[in-house]
């Protein structure tokens, strides 16, 4: 009786080439539930990631008629501060004399700018370290030791076309995406 | 350890029979923290604080049960729904303070706890485990810590998690989109506070198996003890109760007085009067410091503002501050001398007391200091020498130090010291 059923396996199991039908079938079970646990957890994981709501609050217009040279205003967009800041010509002679090369970050003022609106300075009010609101932007606060803005979080100190000088910070501030729409409304995002 | 010598669990009344043939729970606890486990007899109040840190998480699972039955955690609302429990809230505020305080008095405890690892070099062979779970247990804390700070959504709440999870931008290419991903947006908002919530209560039970395994771990060898000689004799040892829960009684009466001391008389000494402010995403506080605990690992953090060999500042700082806490995970192999206590290595006490002690008071005092010189300056001497103590006078001294000798068993040592005490 044992014997038989011995026998029976050998030849259930097809023992050819020394590929059994069990080793085709762990295998292919293996593979299937691998992929299965693979897909399910794409959605446990992208659940994460910004919802419908928060991607679609993703632009935001702003009106520059009323920015005096020398003023800045703190905008939102996707919930965080926008500085659009109009220079004036000592901050615009001062952002140009800089050496570039010399910059962590070489941009020039005309880099960080729109043609034709180098004296509109839009940035994201974010400092590139950790992402604290940098001083400069309200009247009546310090602007760091290069005139532009100052981070008091860790000290990080950027220059009058928002590029980073000292602390911290490794890049400038970043400038979003945006549009001049007319000659007094931004699009932003 | 079950020492031969070990009392045995006899239970006596017919209930307690019954239930030890059908689920010996009372047999685990009698041999875990009863008359079952053998202790080294010649404990000191160092060995108090692993219990006090098993109170604290009791208290702050407790009152965290209770203040999440009373807050809600939307943007919208969290902030008002924390001062709801603070005023309307039947003694909302005495839970609220106690779970702040309970945040503190637990790291203060396992900050005591974990010094005592490093004074009587408790994380050597054989209990590198029960070390290796401990600091495990430390990270999770940590973890846990920030993201209960968040939820009041203040402005230290807020500017807290953006800095915090600012951390993970630095690292290269997946940094930024990490940090979205983990915020579930472009700032901390709703979708952050929600999930913190989630984790925040989900941890702390993380918290509590990782616990049982430490105490698991402990088990195997047994405490070790201040003259870091393993137990050899009956003698050497006394039952954990009645001996040491009478010791831990009188320390957690000790650490109840100073406890209740802060949240009856001044709740808000360790907080920081800007998270009453409600968190506002288009201004950041002058000043953004964490909660005091981590201080220490924000002074490294904030010590890098130089580039080295093309890895720039702020990647550096961020592998700092968590390369401070993974090098703990070394110390049972950085550590190569065949004596534990530091009772017995003069050079090694000294440098633990005069080298490694005013450094983490530096560290812990320069974390709370703003980003000015000179106080950069300091963080980054006291950052270096944070580090040399670990990975270069550790190993050094170890090697080269001229031990005491040992006593020949712990009932020697006691049995000296009170002859000493008796001639006196
Ligand atoms: S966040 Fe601005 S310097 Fe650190």
């Amino acid at each position: 009786m044992a014997e038989a059923t011995i026998d029976n396996t050998a030849v259930a199991d097809g023992d050819e080439g020394g590929v059994r039908r069990r080793d085709f079938i762990e295998i292919a079970a293996v593979s299937f539930g691998g992929v299965g646990a693979l897909a399910t957890l794409y959605p446990l994981i992208s659940q994460m990631a910004p919802s419908k709501d928060v991607l679609a609050e993703s632009s935001t217009e702003v009106d520059i008629s009323a920015i005096q040279p020398g003023q800045a205003v703190k905008a939102v967009f996707r919930k965080q501060p926008l500085f659009v800041r109009r220079l004036t010509e000592k901050e615009i002679a001062a952002a140009n004399a800089v050496d570039v090369g010399s910059l962590r970050d070489p941009k020039t003022l005309a880099e960080m700018t729109k043609e034709g609106h180098e004296d509109m300075l839009i940035t994201m009010g974010v400092c590139t370290h950790l992402g604290c609101v940098p001083l400069g932007a309200g009247e009546g606060e310090v602007k760091g030791e290069f005139g532009g803005y100052f981070c008091p979080c860790h000290g990080s100190h950027y220059d009058t076309a928002a590029r980073i000088r000292k602390g911290p910070a490794p890049t400038n501030l970043e400038v979003p995406e945006y549009e001049y729409t007319s000659d007094t409304t931004v699009k932003v995002g | 350890m079950s020492f031969p010598w070990a009392n045995h669990y006899q239970p006596t009344n017919p209930l307690m029979k019954w239930m030890d043939e059908k689920l010996p729970l009372p047999r685990f606890v009698y041999n875990a923290i009863g008359a079952g486990y053998p202790v080294p007899r010649n404990l000191n109040y160092w060995w108090n604080f692993g219990v006090l840190a098993g109170f604290c998480l009791m208290i702050q699972i407790v009152t965290g049960i209770i203040l999440a039955m009373h807050y809600a955690p939307n943007a919208l609302v969290a902030f008002d729904s924390t001062e709801h429990i603070m005023r309307d809230v039947n003694w909302g505020w005495m839970m609220r303070y106690a779970h702040a305080n309970g945040a503190s008095a637990f790291f203060v405890v396992v900050y005591t706890h974990i010094f005592r690892g490093f004074l009587f070099s408790s994380y050597k062979a054989p209990r590198e485990m029960i070390w290796l779970l401990g600091v495990v247990i430390f990270l999770l804390m940590m973890a846990t810590a920030f993201m209960g700070y968040v939820l009041p959504w203040g402005q230290m709440s807020f500017w807290g998690a953006k800095v915090i999870t600012g951390l993970f931008g630095a690292i290269p290419l997946v940094g930024e989109p990490l940090q979205v991903w983990l915020l579930g947006g472009f700032a901390p908002d709703n979708a952050a506070l929600n999930r913190f919530f989630s984790l925040h209560f989900l941890l702390p039970f993380v918290i509590l198996g990782v616990v049982i395994l430490h105490i698991w771990a402990l088990h195997i060898p047994g405490s070790s003890n201040p003259t870091g000689v393993e137990v050899k004799q009956e003698s050497d040892t006394v039952p954990f109760h009645p001996y040491y829960t009478a010791k831990d009684g009188f320390g957690l009466a000790a650490f109840l007085v100073i406890y209740t001391a802060f949240v009856f008389f001044m709740p808000n000494a360790l907080g920081h009067p800007d998270n009453y402010i409600p968190a506002n995403p288009l201004s950041t506080p002058a000043h953004i410091v964490p909660e005091w605990y981590f201080w220490p690992f924000y002074a490294i953090l904030r010590a890098f503002t130089f580039d080295f060999f093309f890895v720039p500042a702020k990647l550096l700082g961020v592998l700092a501050m968590f390369a401070a806490i993974l090098v703990w995970f070394f110390l049972p192999w950085l550590d190569t001398s065949p004596v534990r206590s530091a009772r017995y290595r003069p050079l090694l006490r000294k440098f633990i007391w005069f080298g490694f002690v005013p450094c983490m008071a530096a560290l812990f005092y320069l974390g709370g200091a703003p980003a000015e010189e000179p106080y950069v300056m300091f963080s980054q001497l006291a950052a270096a020498y944070y580090f040399a103590h670990f990975l270069i006078i550790l190993p050094i001294v170890s090697m080269i130090e001229k031990t005491k000798p040992l006593p020949n068993s712990i009932t020697d040592a006691v049995l000296a010291k009170n002859g000493e005490a008796a001639a006196e």
